[in-house]
């Protein structure tokens, strides 16, 4: 293969061609994402299908999800570094990898939904300290930056970058220090992913999301947390599972992903139980409190029915929950990465909810439902991300030693 | 500022709406988007995309003939207090862009900061913030009507009724110009209580006893909009129909209304 050279010792990759062939149909799909991002930034917002009743949409969402998603990098480095959960070594660098590359979508994805791109350095310039949204953005800038550092050993790792003393010697020493790290990364993820909960959680004046807490913080910060904690690590299993059936072959140990399984199962589980307490409270105290009952949340239309929340809770929290808790679950293979996908959809339709579902309910005794459908300007920006995200994978995957144990799993014969 | 310049205690600028006077005729709009500049585009059949600051809005009691009723609603901005000016939106703005102004209750926009997030539109309940969804383009000639007092606004960022600002930057002028602390209730009046044909809209100072407003909010068919929330208005309704009082806010099937529990207070 013209690329040998690069690819680490005692793996198997696919041929050139079918490499760049993969590169190439994700860079199509790429492609038609930065046109319309280019559309929506010279163009302006009218490329999409927002309006003044909907100012926050799929970009919103795709940006909450995203970083929840990504939620397993910061758990698992915790679990890793200061926990000692020390076979999480042989998985720490994937969820790195799609932490990194959440986080990384978001950033776009915030740079193309605000409507003055150029002046989005305001967040830092004239920060408003009371603004859950100001602590989103310094969080999630600094753990960025850590996530940067983190995935950089992975890359020094490179074979050819590897045979530079000096790079050799930085990976080796960033190896050493990366407790410290994972430790800031946890710190900042915490309150990140909280603040994004908090960004609905303060919205006293709409009924559907707003919610009592503690201080400054509404329940829906700790919820949020917690939430990321238990299913960024669903994600990091079922993007492994994935990433194996199209690699065609065993790259993590069991046991490796069913530990990681059993910690997300019982967080996701103990998560669920917080926050059935929190809807009951929700339903029976605040929102009455307002003047609105819980139905007039789930009715008008089929889109936002009670399935919703059926959904979110019973069949993407409760089932996945239990599946993992349950050792049996854990080792049936199919039965495990249907948790971990029902446990990432799980946290998506919560963001949804929590962004679209706020604004659709209607505040206004005399206003109506608004629903919204994106324009294909908004989804192939939002698709774009996962372009990237595939390109990122393909690469790292194909160059760096991302997953340990693939040379122990799959030896090859000489 | 000079001492013999300063006004005396904080003001409170708040509206009083009359609805039972109020006829739906829209002058309020039209002297409202006249005033401030407010773009518009050729089709603007999609209200959710306009830039209109004041909304008008047609309530019905929801019964059959005879026994229908209708009720025109004008909706500016709320000037939100909060509890102690954390009004939803001004809290939320992560650049500062949006402020309470403690001195005179008004809610303001500074358009050169805002970056368009519009989390203050997710914020606010009353649909009253609007963002610009294009860059405003006037039909040509129309440049020279344009208000000199009211900067035009970029294309991204969200703009809401500022209780026509320039219009009290003006008449603070005019009083300091000539030696007076405090300004007329007539010096400072927005665009839309002064194009009211029915007189259906008053404003004034809601802490100042000589100003009209101060004695209409007090009245047994005052009410605000979703005052259940939390979010203190400076906007107060009057209507002697209960179902119009009614349809102000959000209320369980066996609650009584607000205003009402309010009217059987006062005749108590």
């Amino acid at each position: 293969m013209i690329d040998s050279a690069l690819i680490p010792k005692g793996v198997k990759r696919c041929p050139t061609w079918q490499f760049a062939l993969a590169v190439a149909l994700a860079s199509g799909v790429l492609l038609w994402g930065v046109y319309a991002m280019l559309l929506c930034w010279i163009k302006g917002l009218n490329q999409t299908n927002m309006n003044n009743a909907y100012g926050f949409a799929l970009w919103i969402w795709a940006d909450l999800a995203v970083i929840a998603l990504g939620g397993g990098a910061f758990f698992t480095g915790l679990l890793r570094y200061v926990f000692g959960k020390d076979e999480l070594k042989h998985l720490i660098n994937y969820a790195v990898l799609i932490g990194f590359i959440c986080y990384s979508s978001a950033q776009l994805i915030l740079a193309i939904d605000v409507g003055q791109p150029l002046r989005a350095w305001f967040i830092f310039w004239h920060a408003n300290v009371h603004s859950m949204l100001t602590e989103v953005a310094f969080c999630l800038s600094a753990y960025f930056g850590v996530l940067c550092i983190e995935y950089l050993p992975l890359i020094l790792e490179n074979r050819q970058i590897d045979k530079v003393p000096f790079w050799h010697n930085l990976s080796h020493n960033l190896h050493h220090i990366m407790a410290v790290f994972a430790a800031t990364g946890a710190f900042l993820s915490f309150f990140h992913q909280g603040s994004l909960g908090g960004v609905s959680g303060v919205l006293f004046g709409r009924p559907f999301s707003f919610r009592e807490g503690v201080l400054v913080w509404p329940w829906t910060f700790f919820l949020f947390t917690w939430s990321a904690a238990a299913c960024g690590p669903c994600f990091t299993i079922a993007i492994t599972k994935m990433t194996e059936a199209i690699a065609g072959k065993k790259l993590v140990k069991d046991n490796v992903i069913q530990l990681l399984a059993k910690i997300a199962g019982w967080m996701l589980a103990t998560y669920i139980v917080a926050k059935i307490i929190d809807t009951i409270y929700w339903a029976t105290v605040t929102a009455p409190s307002k003047g609105m009952n819980l139905m007039d949340f789930y009715s008008n239309n089929a889109f936002y029915g009670i399935w919703i929340l059926v959904l979110e809770i019973g069949i993407c929290g409760i089932l996945p929950a239990a599946i993992l808790i349950t050792p049996a679950g854990r080792k049936n293979p199919k039965l495990l990465t249907t948790a971990a996908v029902l446990g990432a959809v799980g946290v998506c339709v919560n963001r949804w909810v929590m962004v679209l579902q706020t604004l659709a309910v209607p505040v206004l005794p005399f206003e109506s439902w608004t629903l919204y459908l994106p324009s294909w300007q908004e989804v192939a920006t939002t698709i774009l991300p996962v372009a990237y995200g595939v390109i990122l994978v393909l690469i790292s995957y194909r160059y760096l030693p991302v997953f340990p144990q693939e040379p122990e799993l799959n030896p090859i014969e000489q | 500022m000079k001492e013999e310049h300063r006004q005396d205690g904080p003001k409170k600028y708040g509206m009083v709406i009359d609805l039972d006077k109020c006829t739906g005729c829209g002058s309020c709009m039209v002297a409202c988007m006249s005033e401030n500049n407010a773009p518009f585009r050729e089709d603007e059949s999609d209200k959710l995309l306009s830039v209109a600051w004041l909304r008008l809005y047609k309530l019905t009691n929801g019964k059959p003939y005879p026994d229908t009723d209708v009720c025109y609603l004008p909706r500016p901005c709320m000037h939100c207090e909060g509890h102690n000016g954390h009004s939803p939106c001004v809290s939320v703005c992560p650049a500062t862009a949006t402020d309470y102004d403690s001195a005179t209750g008004i809610v303001s926009q500074i358009y050169t900061r805002c970056f368009g997030c519009r989390y203050c539109m997710a914020a606010c309940p009353y649909h009253a913030r609007v963002f610009n969804w294009w860059d405003p383009v006037w039909p040509d000639g129309m440049e020279k009507y344009l208000n000199p007092d009211v900067s035009v606004r970029m294309r991204g960022i969200v703009e809401k009724c500022s209780f026509c600002y320039h219009r009290l930057q003006r008449a603070k002028d005019k009083a300091y110009a000539e030696g007076r602390r405090e300004i007329r209730e007539d010096e400072y009046q927005t665009a839309c209580t002064q194009a009211c044909p029915a007189g259906a809209i008053t404003f004034g100072d809601l802490n100042n006893p000589k100003h009209a407003v101060y004695k209409l909010r007090k009245s047994p068919r005052a009410f605000r909009l979703l005052e259940r929330l939390g979010t203190n208005p400076k906007v107060y309704y009057l209507s002697s129909r209960e179902w119009v009082r009614r349809a102000g806010d959000n209320y369980l099937a066996d609650e009584a209304t607000g205003a009402g529990k309010h009217m059987a207070e006062h005749k108590g």
